[in-house]
């Protein structure tokens, strides 16, 4: 691994060396995460339901290494990639999944609510469009404190055609607000096609609210980091909100076990697998020098972190009723 | 009330300026309460409500603090959830309690929830002020009641001030409270005027009052009913010579169980009063409280005087005709007094 490699490519301004190592095991990570999900729902050892990211990871890491700790994210209920690209622990979002008293959210939240606020992501709400409204209130508060924070609302492209997401945009708008609108088009609404609902590009709703649209490849978490960079930027020195739309998929169904075949074709997902986020990361840090051959070793690396938090995850104890009923209100339960 | 009783001197001040003083009150003392909402500078000189007067607020306060939002109640209730997760108090106005139908996910999936769900990560310090009441003529969706909906979700505290002194102590003590709390002012109660205790006070949630003390019958009445109830038990007193305790819980969530046993305890008669429809309402939720932890003190089967679970009418006369007054509350009180095991 070369950290040292400074590189320049198209103009755009790209991370440095180091950041886009840091990204790439970022990206390793949720993969690894999400895969081993995967296997724990198959198997039964997880319940509920799993709304997996595969394939949309770059989005992700994309926008989050533009963010601070102290700024704000809102996530979706396919929002376990967002929130540990915004820094969550590994240990304590495997706990969660496995409804611990250890995990981030003690067990309450698991697949669809996980969000863990000591790194800003404030709340993963699987009511569709239903953060939007929450990150512009942070990014009003962000303002009104005085604070250079910046709030991000990621979102789907179900969502655009959610009355919240207009309101959202234009409560941002109006109020100048720091707030990066990201929508991870995966051209999917459960199973209905973005064609079939939207009859615009995403990105170019944001003219009628009057902000920078910006459709992006999210399979190119390069292309991704570089606008949501210029983005937080505008934002962070009061110039007001940004949409993006990263345009990107998922490998996996809606939710684990959905017959995803019904309304998509295997050609489509191949074609979209071979432009893997990942893979063309790689191949972009073999080429610029930043990695040799150690990509295989950093993917047992993540391997390995995700294997070993599922092993404390497991050991740990599930709470009882009473934990159940308690903490709806800052003081003993009514 | 203790800290109530402390006091001696007073005022006399309609609801809506109790509402004021609470308001204008907590932004002075605290820099990160804020208003939020539709119309809050200076429609109709401040506020569609005329809670927030102009030359008081907009004027002290300036645009950040007072802010006139877009009629997006979703978005404007959602990102009071957000400033009030991340370090601010934003008070919200929701004009119409009716309009909760179009932010009902923000109100209790967020507000509510979201403490809960994220064990107890953050607080959700969150006001919402809203409106109800019928006997306008205002019709089926800009006169309802809807707090017993709010009531049934969980993690909102719900609070009914039914006098001007309550609602400057309870929307204090609501501003000062962690917890997202839901503010019910009824409509026709912003002209009436009370005795307000000069001096600096707050009313804690979850406690009862005696609105008026009597031996034969228990009233337990909501927000602007317990003004109904009242004038039931003047009506009781005169014609029946029947004594009728009335109680405003005040705060729905918290309930001051204990104070509604208690009353029972001595009168072993109840009725309860509710403008919000019957149906799934509080005032079955008291009744059958009690019926299950009071039974042993009851003498007769409780009675609900309530809305009848229909739209609200327009016409003055068909409006009336449902909603609970004091002829139907003495009614049901007589009848539980005369009641014959």
């Amino acid at each position: 691994m070369n950290e040292s490699v400074v590189i320049q490519k198209g103009g755009v301004e790209q991370p440095d060396a180091s950041t886009m190592l840091e990204m790439f095991r970022r990206m390793l990570l949720i993969r690894a995460m999400e895969s081993t999900l995967k296997d724990l729902f198959a198997s039964g050892e997880i319940g509920g339901t799993l709304h997996l990211g595969i394939g949309q990871e770059g989005v992700q890491v994309g926008v989050c290494t533009n963010l601070r700790k102290d700024d704000y994210i809102t996530a979706t209920h396919r929002g376990h990639g967002e929130c540990l690209a915004k820094g969550a622990d590994i240990n304590e979002m495997m706990a969660e999944f496995l409804g611990k008293s250890s995990g981030v959210c003690k067990g309450r939240a698991g697949d669809m609510h996980v969000a863990d606020f000591k790194v800003g992501d404030i709340a993963a709400t699987p009511i569709v469009g239903s953060g939007l409204p929450i990150a512009v209130g942070a990014a009003l508060s962000a303002k009104m404190r005085g604070t250079d924070q910046v709030a991000v609302p990621f979102f789907g492209d179900g969502a655009n055609n959610q009355g919240t997401f207009h309101e959202s945009l234009n409560l941002a708008s109006i109020w100048k607000l720091p707030v990066v609108f990201v929508c991870e088009n995966n051209l999917y609404a459960e199973s209905t096609r973005i064609t079939d609902t939207t009859p615009v590009k995403i990105a170019e709703r944001a003219s009628s609210y009057a902000m920078p649209g910006v459709q992006v490849d999210g399979m190119d978490v390069l292309q991704v980091y570089s606008a949501a960079r210029t983005a937080v930027h505008r934002a962070r020195s009061g110039g007001g909100p940004t949409l993006i739309e990263a345009l990107t998929y998922r490998y996996e169904g809606h939710e684990s076990g959905d017959p995803a075949h019904t309304y998509r074709s295997d050609q489509e997902v191949q074609a979209w697998m071979k432009r893997d986020p990942i893979i063309l990361f790689k191949n972009s840090l073999e080429s610029m020098g930043v990695l040799s051959d150690e990509a295989s070793n950093l993917e047992i690396e993540a391997r390995r972190k995700v294997e070993s938090a599922l092993n404390l995850a497991r050991q740990a104890s599930a709470g009882g009723a009473r934990d159940a009923i308690s903490g709806v209100f800052s003081v003993a339960s009514y | 009330m203790e800290q109530q009783q402390q006091i001696t001197k007073t005022k006399e001040i309609t609801y809506r300026e109790a509402i004021t003083e609470a308001l204008y009150e907590e932004m002075e003392r605290d820099s990160r309460v804020f208003l939020m909402g539709e119309d809050l500078r200076v429609f109709f000189g401040g506020g569609p409500l005329g809670v927030t007067p102009s030359e008081k607020f907009l004027k002290r306060f300036g645009p950040e603090r007072v802010r006139d939002t877009p009629i997006s109640e979703a978005s404007f209730i959602g990102a009071g959830v957000g400033a009030a997760i991340t370090g601010m108090k934003p008070v919200v106005e929701l004009m119409f309690v009716d309009f909760a139908g179009v932010c009902f996910d923000q109100l209790t999936n967020n507000a509510g929830k979201l403490r809960y769900i994220m064990a107890g990560q953050y607080n959700v310090p969150l006001v919402v002020r809203t409106t109800i009441g019928a006997g306008s003529s205002f019709a089926a969706v800009h006169s309802q009641a809807l707090y017993a909906l709010f009531a049934h979700s969980p993690g909102l505290k719900i609070v009914v001030p039914s006098t001007a002194a309550d609602a400057k102590g309870l929307l204090k003590t609501a501003i000062r409270d962690n917890d997202p709390v839901i503010f019910f002012e009824h409509r026709g109660l912003y002209n009436v005027k009370s005795q307000v205790p000069t001096e600096e006070y707050t009313t804690p949630f979850g406690v009862a009052d005696v609105k008026r003390k009597g031996k034969d019958v228990t009233i337990v009445a909501i927000a602007a009913m317990v003004q109904r109830a009242l004038e039931a038990a003047d009506i009781l007193q005169k014609r029946d010579n029947i004594s009728a305790e009335v109680i405003d819980p005040r705060t729905l969530v918290p309930l001051d169980e204990k104070a509604i046993l208690d009353s029972v305890a001595r009168t072993s008669r109840l009725v309860v009063v509710d403008e919000d429809y019957e149906r799934c309402s509080m005032a079955s939720e008291i009744a059958a409280m009690v019926a299950s932890k009071g039974f042993g003190n009851l003498k007769a089967p409780i009675k609900t005087v309530a809305t009848p679970t229909v739209p609200i009418p327009y016409s003055k006369e068909l409006e009336h005709s449902i909603l609970p007054n004091a002829e139907k509350i003495s009614v049901a009180a007589r009848e539980v007094v005369s009641y014959d095991s």
